[in-house]
C-alpha cells in the first residue's frame, strides 16, 4: 500500500562491535556519526553528490575486498563495519602522507593556518615526517581575481570547491583540469579566475579544507591608510558583521556585538565609524520607490534586488536578458561610500579626495564590486577598500584588542542611525521584508501595523508570498544561493512566473553565511546568527526604513527625494552583459 | 557457390601498416595484366602477425590456400604460379584450409593443413571465426557465415529466454573483471528507469581498448563488425534497451569506419532501427569516439565521457544497471563479450559451456606480443596453460633465449614467472598468482628484461593515465614510480634506496586497498607481483647496485672483452662520444666516464666482444 513507502525502513548493522539500527539508504559515514563515531572526511560536502575522492573516510567492511569509502557506501543489512581498525588507521595515515608529500608545507605563512583540515588531521594522526620525497605539482598562484586568490599548490583536489560552485551556485567557474598527477582545479581552458565566470561569492573559500583558496587581502592597504595622517579614514560595517565578529573573536556563535565592534574600530584609529545599515534604509527608499514607479508606470517587472554583487555578475553572465529587471540601486555600502564622499564631506568640511572609505563585509564579491569602474563619482571611488569579517578579525587580533571585554559605543552621526529593516538585510528575505514595510507606505501613504513578514524569513531555497497592498496583490519571491536563483530565473525567462519583486542573495541563507565570514561556518552557527539578526530588529523602536530620521534628513538637506537627479547620480548604477568563458 | 576465384587480402590496421594496400593494388593490376578473372576481397586480420601480409587464394576445385610474407614484388610470381601454372606449393605458402571435399592433387599433399600448424593447432576460434575470412564491409558475407541466426533465435526465445541461455553458457565479461554476463543482463532487464521523464535504458559496448600491447577488440571491430552489432542487438533486446552506444577510441579510425558502414548496412536491412526483423524491437545505435584516456575504459568514467563530462570514475553503488548513462539503467559489455553472443545464441548455452573450465567458459582472445617467435592474435579455450600458448602457439622465445616472465592483463595485471607457467588460464587461477585475466594482453619477456624496469614502465603508465580524482591513485602511483626510479639509479644513496623501498610494498597495498576505481586498485599489481616473484632482482638493484638483466642504464657499464676484440676499430669510429680508445689490430677499451651507454658498439661489434654488465 501507499503508506508502506512512508515507513522508515531500518537496517541492522554492527559498527565497531555495537549493534545499531539505522534508516535504509543511510551512508556508513552518516550511520557512524549517528552513533557518535567521528570518521575524518576531506571531500564530503553536505547537500552535494558525494564523490569519494579523498579516501580518508575509508572503513573496513567485513567481506569486502578492499576498504570502502564510508561517504559513498550505503549500509546494508548485517553489515559489519570497523571504522578505526589498524588496517584503516594505517591506510588513512598513508593517504595523509601522500597528500602532505605533495604540499608546500608552509603552514607558518599560510592564511589558513589554524583552520586547515589537513593540518589538524596531520596532528591527529601523529604525522611527524613524510616518507615520500619527490616531485611536487607546481602551478603559479592566480592573483587575477579582485576577490579570491587561488594557490593550486596547496590544493588536495578534494573537489569541494568544484561541487559548491557547480551544484550549489551553478556557476561552474572551476573544474578539474589535466590528468593524473598533474590534475589541478582551475577555470577551464587555461583562463584565469579573473577572466572566468567566477562571480566571486567565496563559497569555495568556505569549503576549502586547506589554504588553496583565500580572499584577496586588503589589510595592508587599510593599515597604510590608517597610518597616513593626510587621510580621513571612514569605516562602515555591513549588517551581518555585528552577529559574526563576536563569534570570530571568541564569543558564542551569533553573539550580538554591534557596540563592541564600533569601539574596536575606533581603537584601530578609524576617524568615523558609520553604519552600512543606514545605507540599507536608504536603499529601501530608493529601491522601494523604484518598485512603486515600475508597478505604477508599466515598467520592467519583476524588479530584482541588486544588493548582492555575486548575483549581479551572475545575471550579467548567465541571464543578460534580465539585466533591465535588476534594480539600478547601488548596493548599500557603495551608496554610503558615495554619500560619505559628497554629503558628509561637505558637512564635515573635508576634501573628498582625502577620504578613504573602508567597508567591512561578510563577502568576497564586495571586493570585486568596489572595483567596478562605474562605481565612482567625480573620479573618486565610492569605496576604497573592502575587508572581510576574517580580515577584520586578524586586524583586531594584531592590534591586541580584547574584544569581549570592550565597552559599547554608538555609531557616528549623521550616517550611523539604522532601522531594524536595515539590520535584517543580513539574512535571506531581509531586503524583501524591509522593502515591504516601506513599500506599503510609499504606495498608500499609510503605515503598516503588522510588519513581521515571517513567510520570507528562514534558510529555505525559494520563498514565495503574495502581499495585498490596498487591493493590489504584490507577488514576491525570495531565493538564496544562485542554484535556487537559477530556478527562479528560468521561470521568469519562460514567462511562467509573474512576480513583482524578487530578492536574491548569492549565498545560501544570505550574508550571515557569506563567503567572507569566519571559517568553519556550519548550519548551527548560521541559525544562531539568523536568530540574532531578527532579535536586533525586534528590539528596536525604529523598524521601518522610511522612518529613519537621519535618512529623512539626508533627503531634506541633500538628495531631495527618492529617484531624484542627485540620487541617480550618487546612488544608482548600470550593468552590462559579460561573456561566458 | 560461384566458380570465380577469390583472393583474400588481410587488411586490418596491422596488415595495412605492413603494406597490404600496395599488395592489394598489385594483385589488382597483375590480374588485369594476366587477364585473370578473380574477386579480391579485403578482410580483417587472421591474427598471424608474424606472416603479414597474408593473401589467401580460393580457386575452384581447391581448398583455400594461405600465403604469407607477401610483398608487392612477390605478387606477380605468386599469382602466375598459383593461378596460371597451377603450382600451389609456392615458397610463401603457409598452409591449406580444411575442406569437406576430398582433394588430393598436384602438389597439395605436401602443404600442411592450417589447423595443424603450431600457431593454429591449439587455438579455438569462436570470436575470431570470421576474422580474415569474410569481407568485414559486406553484410552478405556475414549473413553467409550464419550471421544474424543468433538474433533470430533470440527473438524466438524472448528476453528472459536469452538471459537464461547466457546464464547457462557461463559467459563472463571479457573486459577484465569477469562478471557473469547473464547476471548483469538480468539486473539490466529487471531495472526500472527512475526518472519519470526519461524512461530509457542503454546498452553500451566498451570498445575503449587501452592496455599497452592489446589489440583484440580492434581485430574484431575491423574484421567482423557485424558480429559485434548482432551481439549488441541481442544484449539490448535482453535488457530492453532501445538505445545503444559503441564507445570506441578515436585512435581506431579503421574500426570506426567499418563500424559506421556496418551500422548503415544493418539499418538499411532492418537489422537495426525500428521493428528489427518484424520483432517489434527497436534499437538505435550510436558511435561515441573516446579521446584516448585510458581510464575511460572504466565503466563509470566511460558513462561520464558519453554524457559529455570529464572521464572520471564515480563511486559504485549505484551500479550502471541501476543508474548509468543519463541516470538510466545501463548495461556495459566489452567487445569480445558481445562478439561471443551471436555464436552462443546460435548454438546454445550448453554448446558454449562445453568449452573451458568449471568457472570460466568459452575461449579468450589474447594479443601475444614481446619476445615471442609467433607474435599475433590468438584465441584459446579457457583452461589452456600459459606454457602451451608460449611454447606451442607462440613457438617459444625469440633467439631461443631463456623465458623470464609473461605480463598478463596490462597495467592492471601481473607478471607470471617460470614456476607458474603450467597454471590453467581462467579467471580464478590467474588471481592466485597475483595476476588477472585483464582484457587479453600477453607480453612475453626473456632473460634480457629487467623486472624492476617492467614494474616501473607500468606504474609510469598509471601515473599518466590516472584520472587524478582519488588521492591514493593520483599521488601514490607517482611515489611508487619515484621509488622504482631511485632503485634503478646509481647516483642515489644506497641507504636512501633501502629506506624508500621499505615503503614500496606498504604503499602498493594501501593504493590497492583504498583507490576509488579498478584502475587504482590494480595499478600496484605489476609492483606487487614482481616483488613477489622477482624479489632477487629488486635486491640486486638495491644492495648490489646491479641490474641482472643489464638493462637499467644507470646501473650498467660497457666493457670490451680484450681476448675477443680484434681491434677492427668499427666501434671506435661509431662511438658518438669517442669513449672507445685503442690502436688498430690491438684490443680496444671503453672509458666508462665518457660512455653514454647508447649500445651502438654492442650492436656493431662483429665478434661480439662488447657487453653491458
Amino acid at each position: 500500500m501507499e503508506t508502506l513507502n512512508i515507513v522508515d525502513q531500518k537496517v541492522n548493522i554492527n559498527i565497531n562491535g555495537d549493534n545499531v539500527s539505522v534508516s535504509k539508504g543511510t551512508t556508513i559515514l552518516e550511520a557512524a556519526n549517528q552513533s557518535g563515531i567521528n570518521i575524518p572526511t576531506l571531500c564530503h560536502l553536505k547537500k552535494c553528490t558525494p564523490t569519494g575522492a579523498c579516501r580518508i573516510c575509508v572503513v573496513e567492511v567485513e567481506g569486502a575486498r578492499t576498504l570502502v569509502a564510508s561517504c559513498t557506501n550505503p549500509v546494508a543489512e548485517g553489515m559489519k563495519i570497523k571504522t578505526h581498525s589498524n588496517r584503516v588507521i594505517d591506510a588513512r595515515k598513508t593517504i595523509l602522507e601522500l597528500m602532505i608529500a605533495n604540499h608546500p608545507m608552509d603552514c607558518l605563512k599560510c592564511d589558513r593556518s589554524g583552520f586547515c583540515s589537513l593540518q589538524s588531521l596531520s596532528e591527529e594522526y601523529g604525522i611527524t615526517e613524510v616518507p615520500y620525497q619527490g616531485k611536487k605539482r607546481h602551478n603559479p598562484i592566480d592573483l587575477s581575481s579582485p576577490s579570491i586568490v587561488r594557490d593550486a599548490d596547496k590544493c588536495i583536489l578534494c573537489g569541494k570547491c568544484v561541487k559548491v560552485c557547480e551544484q550549489i551556485q551553478t556557476v561552474n567557474a572551476i573544474e578539474f583540469t589535466k590528468r593524473g598527477f598533474e590534475s589541478v582545479v582551475a577555470p577551464s581552458f587555461d583562463c584565469s579566475l579573473g577572466e572566468s565566470n567566477c562571480i566571486n561569492c567565496g563559497q569555495c573559500i568556505m569549503v576549502c579544507p586547506t589554504g588553496a583558496l583565500t580572499e584577496k587581502g586588503a589589510i595592508e592597504d587599510v593599515r597604510a591608510a590608517l597610518k597616513d595622517p593626510a587621510k580621513v579614514v571612514v569605516v562602515q560595517p555591513a549588517p551581518a558583521i555585528r552577529v559574526t565578529i563576536g563569534e570570530a573573536m571568541g564569543m558564542e556563535p551569533g553573539a550580538i556585538s554591534t557596540g563592541k565592534m564600533v569601539t574596536a574600530l575606533k581603537k584601530l584609529g578609524f576617524n568615523q565609524v558609520f553604519d552600512t545599515d543606514f545605507a540599507a534604509d536608504l536603499t529601501i527608499m530608493e529601491e522601494g520607490s523604484e518598485l512603486v514607479h515600475r508597478v505604477t508606470n508599466n515598467g520592467v517587472l519583476p524588479l530584482m534586488s541588486s544588493c548582492s554583487p555575486g548575483w549581479i555578475k551572475f545575471v550579467e553572465h548567465f541571464y543578460p536578458s534580465l539585466i533591465p529587471n535588476l534594480s539600478t540601486c547601488k548596493s548599500p555600502h557603495q551608496m554610503l561610500g558615495a554619500v560619505i564622499k559628497s554629503y558628509w564631506a561637505k558637512k564635515a568640511g573635508v576634501d573628498p579626495k582625502d577620504i578613504y572609505v573602508v567597508s567591512i563585509m561578510p563577502c568576497t564579491a564586495k571586493k570585486f564590486e568596489a572595483q567596478r569602474p562605474e562605481l565612482e563619482n567625480d573620479g573618486l571611488r565610492d569605496v576604497d577598500a573592502v575587508l572581510t569579517t576574517r580580515e577584520l578579525t586578524k586586524l583586531f587580533k594584531t592590534s591586541g584588542i580584547n574584544f569581549s571585554k570592550l565597552e559599547e559605543t554608538d555609531f557616528d552621526s549623521p550616517l550611523g542611525l539604522a532601522s531594524g529593516a536595515g539590520d535584517i538585510f543580513a539574512a535571506s528575505g531581509g531586503v524583501m521584508e524591509a522593502a515591504l514595510r516601506s513599500a506599503y507606505f510609499l504606495i498608500t501613504g499609510e503605515e503598516l501595523e503588522n510588519i513581521d513578514f515571517t513567510g520570507v524569513r528562514g534558510l529555505d531555497g525559494v520563498k514565495e508570498a503574495t502581499v495585498n497592498v490596498k487591493g493590489l496583490d504584490v507577488k514576491i519571491a525570495v531565493a538564496s544561493s544562485l542554484g535556487q536563483a537559477r530556478k527562479l530565473m528560468d521561470k521568469v525567462v519562460s514567462g511562467e512566473a509573474d512576480y513583482h519583486f524578487i530578492e536574491i542573495m548569492t549565498c545560501a541563507g544570505g550574508c550571515i553565511a557569506g563567503g567572507g565570514q569566519p571559517l568553519n561556518t556550519d548550519i548551527d552557527r548560521i541559525k544562531a546568527r539568523l536568530k540574532s539578526i531578527y532579535a536586533i530588529d525586534a528590539k528596536k523602536e525604529l523598524r521601518k526604513s522610511h522612518k529613519n530620521a537621519d535618512v529623512q534628513k539626508l533627503y531634506e538637506e541633500f538628495l531631495g527625494k527618492p529617484l531624484s537627479e542627485v540620487s541617480h547620480k550618487l546612488l544608482h548604477t548600470h550593468y552590462h552583459q559579460r561573456e561566458l568563458s | 557457390m560461384s566458380d570465380r576465384t577469390k583472393i583474400y587480402v588481410g587488411m586490418g590496421t596491422c596488415g595495412l601498416a605492413a603494406g597490404a594496400k600496395s599488395v592489394y593494388e598489385a594483385i589488382s593490376t597483375t590480374l588485369k595484366n594476366l587477364k585473370i578473372d578473380a574477386e579480391i576481397i579485403p578482410t580483417g586480420c587472421v591474427g598471424y602477425c608474424k606472416r603479414e601480409i597474408i593473401v589467401d587464394i580460393a580457386k575452384q576445385g581447391y581448398p583455400k590456400l594461405s600465403y604469407g610474407d607477401v610483398t608487392v614484388a612477390d605478387v606477380e610470381g605468386l599469382l602466375k604460379s598459383v593461378l596460371v601454372d597451377n603450382i600451389n606449393n609456392h615458397k610463401l605458402i603457409i598452409g591449406k584450409y580444411p575442406t569437406t571435399e576430398v582433394i588430393s592433387k598436384d602438389d597439395l599433399d605436401e602443404v600442411p593443413a592450417i589447423n595443424e600448424l603450431p600457431f593454429f593447432k591449439k587455438q579455438r576460434r569462436l570470436v575470431l571465426k570470421n576474422c580474415g575470412h569474410i569481407n568485414p564491409e559486406s553484410l552478405q558475407d556475414y549473413l553467409a557465415a550464419e550471421g544474424y541466426e543468433g538474433l533470430k533465435k533470440a527473438f524466438a526465445a524472448g528476453p528472459l529466454g536469452v538471459i537464461d541461455e547466457v546464464k547457462k553458457s557461463g559467459l563472463r565479461g571479457r573486459g577484465g573483471g569477469g562478471f557473469p554476463t547473464g547476471m548483469k543482463w538480468e539486473f539490466g532487464n529487471k531495472s526500472v528507469p527512475k526518472d519519470p521523464n526519461n524512461q530509457k535504458k542503454y546498452m553500451i559496448c566498451n570498445a575503449d581498448e587501452g592496455d599497452p600491447g592489446a589489440f583484440m577488440d580492434r581485430s574484431v571491430l575491423e574484421g567482423d563488425p557485424f558480429s559485434l552489432l548482432e551481439g549488441m542487438t541481442i544484449a539490448a533486446y535482453a535488457i530492453g534497451a532501445s538505445y545503444g552506444y559503441i564507445y570506441v577510441r578515436a585512435e581506431y579510425p579503421l574500426a570506426i569506419e567499418r563500424l559506421e558502414n556496418a551500422i548503415k548496412l544493418a539499418k538499411e536491412n532492418n537489422l537495426l532501427g525500428e521493428n528489427i526483423l518484424g520483432s517489434g524491437f527497436n534499437l538505435e545505435l550510436k558511435i561515441k569516439k573516446g579521446a584516448g584516456a585510458f581510464v575511460c575504459g572504466e565503466e563509470t568514467a566511460l558513462i561520464g565521457s558519453i554524457e559529455g563530462r570529464r572521464g572520471m570514475p564515480n563511486p559504485r553503488p549505484p551500479f550502471p544497471t541501476e543508474s548509468g548513462a543519463f541516470g538510466c539503467p545501463t548495461v556495459i559489455n566489452n567487445v569480445e563479450t558481445l562478439a561471443n553472443v551471436p555464436g552462443l545464441l546460435r548454438h546454445g548455452g550448453d554448446w558454449f559451456a562445453s568449452v573451458g573450465t568449471d568457472s570460466s567458459k568459452g575461449t579468450k582472445v589474447f594479443a601475444l606480443t614481446g619476445k615471442i617467435n609467433n607474435a599475433g592474435l590468438v584465441e584459446v579455450p579457457m583452461g589452456i596453460s600459459l606454457r602451451e600458448i608460449i611454447y606451442e602457439i607462440g613457438n617459444g622465445i625469440i633467439d631461443d633465449k631463456k623465458y623470464k616472465s609473461v605480463q598478463i592483463g596490462g597495467p592492471s595485471g601481473g607478471c607470471i614467472s617460470e614456476e607458474n607457467l603450467d597454471i590453467k588460464i581462467d579467471y580464478e587461477s590467474l588471481k592466485t598468482v597475483g595476476a588477472m585475466m585483464g582484457s587479453g594482453g600477453l607480453v612475453v619477456m626473456d632473460e634480457g628484461t629487467c623486472m624492476v624496469d617492467v614494474a616501473k614502465y607500468f606504474v609510469e603508465f598509471c601515473t599518466k593515465e590516472s584520472c587524478g580524482k582519488c588521492t591514493p591513485c593520483r599521488e601514490g602511483t607517482m611515489r611508487m614510480f619515484e621509488i622504482l626510479e631511485k632503485i634503478t639509479t646509481k647516483e642515489v644513496d644506497k641507504q636512501e634506496k633501502i629506506d624508500s623501498v621499505k615503503h614500496l610494498e606498504h604503499l602498493a597495498g594501501v593504493i590497492r586497498d583504498t583507490s576509488l576505481c579498478g584502475l587504482g586498485q590494480t595499478a600496484p599489481n605489476p609492483v606487487l607481483s614482481t616483488l613477489r616473484y622477482f624479489k632477487n632482482e629488486y635486491d640486486a638493484h638495491i644492495y648490489d647496485e646491479k641490474c641482472p638483466s643489464a638493462h637499467c642504464k644507470s646501473l650498467i657499464s660497457y666493457e670490451i672483452n680484450e681476448s675477443k676484440c680484434i681491434g677492427c676499430g668499427i666501434c671506435k669510429a661509431k662511438c658518438p662520444t669517442s669513449a672507445i680508445v685503442g690502436e688498430r689490430k690491438s684490443p680496444h677499451k671503453i672509458q666508462t666516464a665518457v660512455c653514454v651507454k647508447c649500445d651502438q658498439c654492442v650492436q656493431l661489434c662483429p665478434v661480439k666482444a662488447i657487453a653491458a654488465k
